[in-house]
């Protein structure tokens, strides 16, 4: 027997290229997963993306229901709407997992980030600083005569501005919760 | 009325509650306290293994063969490091299975004692879920969660890691229907979209049913629905390895196998058609080959009770998110209050072209000369044991391929093969726990000599407990499948790809107690397996085959389904730096 139609010349095609059949665009998604608080669901969440090779941008995670144990875990995430569809299956089928939810598609919600900046400087830098975070709205949580601690809450994009301004003022060190964020309006999300 | 008891009689008593008859296990000190509660009892009967990964595998074996889950019982750090290839194994092929594991007491964790591994640590990945038991109060409810989680929605395997205090503090036993879960996957499936299934199905001009292991793993019902409506429709079926005997090989609509060795017509119809109903299986790439040329005319329809199955690989037109069984019900009711229609027609023009690849015969082989070929020996084991009540394990590489291509399987939970990890050993301990689940059926595992010396320490456990697993080995003295894509691949430059200083085997049973049958010549294999099927106890049977016999129709990788090779002629360059990477 002979093989039949076998074609000649290298394919670069990989069957392990899983995204060509989707969207190519690299989108940014919030997920908001709502677990039960157990010891080690967060090792699962997090295993879970390192394990299958998804991003993690941001991830935050408390308690939210001490009487329910319920504890919730926000995750910034990118990858093509493919691979943003199995991560949301993928998290779904977490057995403690008890809801998945998208926010970036499921309507308009706030995402809130809180942040530390260390500032040392002195003279006009110093003065800049400070004239800065009065701009931004950040609080001074601490200070001495060489340095500022500056509190900042506001989106990732607005702690990033920040961040760039303080940097030539004397920016020692950054400390950032990651994304907290919540559907708008009555929507309830557990 | 609440019980106090121990927690090592509590996991008695729970395994009892739940209709537990078998355990495989390995005791340790860590479980030496659910040990001595064993041997106080008479409902449940212990198995004793002898290696952890045999009591895994023997677990598998007996949760596929009957569909209830198998219980497997090990000590803690290397008893249940050896656990996590079996563990592993039973997740990629979705078989429930609980996994009870012995830790050091509860206040000497962390601080690397004895016998101690971070076991929910290492087994998060390779469990569907898996519970460190600190409180003896919550042992029994735990165990009850386990098996609900393992048999329920995709199964799989469940570990509970116990400490040693725990089991001997008493606590309040927590009866099966106090469990409280929230864990309850749909078992509906959407019936709009069922509709819209049923109305392609109407007009499909070129269907096929794709079917795969969650049929099976849906129950009986499943299979039989299948059957149902495949009947009515007159559509062409094929399955997946692990699919086999949903649909019987006798079938008048059955295609055979898909996939890498699957057969020509099956896999040149799922190329070819428009209309592709996928039913328990998940676009493996055993299956799909190039993603870019898999099926590419074709409307695609997927039924699968594991959300993340759908459009991992492929993306599908009619998603449809449910168990197999609730939404075949629904969807042959639909089907047939609509009028049971099918364009029946274009649908004999499809049979006529399935018949076309069918005269292909590509499994056709000559057995010519003095050398036994491994085909051969599988058509006549088959020829010789299918009027048996016969259950089937096999290892992994070319002579499971061969075993999926040349044994028929006419009913569900009778074939038990490595599908997923594809674990060379899997075989032979599956075989024993199949035998225990179903002590007067003829049980063969059909093996390769290699992968069948990975867990050849099962013999002990074989002869101990009377049972009269038949190993079939295929022995090529070589490691086949990997000789094989050494020749296709890498310039047939063999590298540790033999068998040197094998065992002689039949000296090798004998010593273990055995029975050992040794066949080297195609003249003397029809008697030499009927004294295997008529001695009662364990035998291995050493069948000497062609050693450079290569394993076909395969799609090397890489290519799409219709790129089959089909023989040795000129397979030269069939693979190309694209595919090589892939395995």
């Amino acid at each position: 027997m002979s093989p039949l139609k076998i074609k000649k010349g290298a394919t670069s095609h990989s069957a392990y290229d899983l995204r060509s059949t989707f969207g190519d665009a690299i989108e940014r998604h919030t997920l908001a997963v709502i677990v039960e608080n157990e010891p080690g669901v967060l090792a699962r969440v997090i295993g879970l993306f390192s394990g299958r090779g998804y991003n993690i941008e941001s991830l935050t995670v408390a308690e939210i229901d001490h009487t329910g144990h319920l504890s919730r875990i926000t995750i910034v995430t990118s990858g093509t709407p493919q691979v943003i569809n199995q991560i949301k299956a993928q998290l779904g089928r977490i057995v403690p997992v008890h809801d998945v939810h998208d926010l970036t598609v499921e309507g308009a919600s706030v995402e809130r980030e809180l942040a530390l900046f260390k500032v040392a400087g002195k003279g006009d830098l110093r003065i800049e600083a400070i004239r800065l975070a009065d701009i931004f709205r950040a609080n001074v949580v601490d200070s001495t005569l060489e340095s500022f601690v500056f509190e900042i809450t506001g989106t990732p994009e607005k702690i990033d501005a920040f961040a760039e301004l303080m940097r030539p003022l004397g920016l020692q060190e950054v400390a950032r919760t990651g994304v907290a964020a919540l559907a708008r309006g009555v929507v309830s999300h557990g | 009325m609440s019980k106090t008891m121990t927690g090592a009689k509590m996991v008695v008593q729970a395994l009892v509650d739940q209709g537990v008859d078998v355990v495989f296990g390995y005791p340790g000190g860590a479980v030496l306290p659910i040990y001595d509660e064993i041997f106080q009892q008479n409902h449940i009967q212990h198995i004793l293994v002898r290696h952890e990964q045999g009591a895994v595998h023997a677990a598998e074996g007996y949760a596929r063969s009957t569909g209830k889950p198998g219980v497997a019982m090990v000590t803690s750090g290397p008893g249940a490091t050896n656990a996590v290839t079996g563990l592993t194994d039973a997740l990629m092929d979705s078989i429930p299975i609980i996994v009870l594991t012995g830790q050091v007491p509860t206040f000497m964790i962390g601080s690397d004692a004895f016998q101690e591994a971070d076991t929910v640590g290492i087994t998060r990945p390779c469990t569907k879920h898996n519970w460190l038991v600190k409180e003896t109060d919550e042992l029994a409810g735990v165990i009850h969660e386990a098996f609900h989680v393992a048999t329920s929605g995709r199964p799989g395997p469940v570990l509970i890691d116990i400490p040693k205090d725990v089991q001997f503090a008493s606590g309040t036993y927590t009866e099966k229907s106090k469990r409280k879960s929230h864990y309850k996957p749909q078992l509906k499936g959407d019936i709009d979209t069922i509709t819209d299934l049923a109305k392609a199905m109407e007009k499909a001009k070129r269907p096929i049913f794709y079917t795969g292991g969650g049929v099976i793993n849906s129950g009986p019902a499943a299979s039989q629905l299948l059957r149902e409506l495949v009947a009515a429709t007159n559509f062409p079926v094929t399955s997946t390895l692990m699919g086999l005997g949903a649909y019987p090989a006798s079938g008048d609509n059955w295609v055979g196998m898909l996939g890498m060795h699957g057969l020509y017509e099956a896999n040149m119809a799922m190329h070819d058609c428009d209309l592709m109903i996928n039913i328990g299986a998940r676009f493996d790439d055993r299956i799909t080959g190039r993603i870019e040329d898999f099926s590419p005319k074709s409307k695609k329809a997927h039924i699968d009770i594991d959300a993340s199955s759908i459009n991992k690989v492929i993306h599908v037109d009619l998603p449809i998110l449910g168990d197999v069984a609730h939404v075949l019900e629904d969807l042959i009711n639909v089907w047939k209050s609509r009028g049971r229609k099918t364009d029946k027609e274009n649908l004999a023009k499809w049979w006529d072209k399935i018949n076309e690849w069918r005269k292909v015969d590509c499994l056709a082989f000559k057995q010519e000369g003095k050398v036994i070929k491994p085909q051969y020996a599988l058509a006549r084991l088959e020829a010789l044991t299918k009027d048996h009540d016969r259950y089937i394990c096999t290892e992994v590489g070319q002579h499971q391929m061969w075993a999926a291509q040349y044994l028929g399987f006419e009913d569900p939970n009778r074939w038990m093969t490595s599908g997923g990890l594809g674990t060379m050993g899997y075989g032979f301990p599956s075989s024993i726990g199949v035998q225990m689940a179903h002590p007067e059926s003829l049980v063969i595992n059909v093996a390769g000599e290699a992968s069948w010396l990975m867990n050849m320490q099962e013999m002990g456990t074989a002869v101990q407990y009377r049972l009269p697993v038949k190993q079939f080995i295929l022995n090529n003295e070589r490691l086949g499948m990997v000789r094989q894509w050494q020749e296709l691949l890498h310039g047939e430059r063999y590298s540790q790809s033999w068998s040197e200083a094998l065992p002689d085997f039949v000296k090798l049973a004998e010593a273990f107690g055995a029975k050992g049958i040794l066949c080297d010549d195609p003249a003397d294999l029809d008697d030499a397996i009927m004294e295997m099927i008529n001695y009662d106890g364990p035998v291995i049977f050493d069948c000497l085959v062609e050693k450079h016999e290569n394993c076909f129709p395969m799609i090397p990788s890489g290519k799409p389904h219709n790129e089959m090779l089909l023989g040795d002629a000129s397979t030269k360059d069939a693979i190309q730096s694209g595919g090589a990477v892939l395995v």
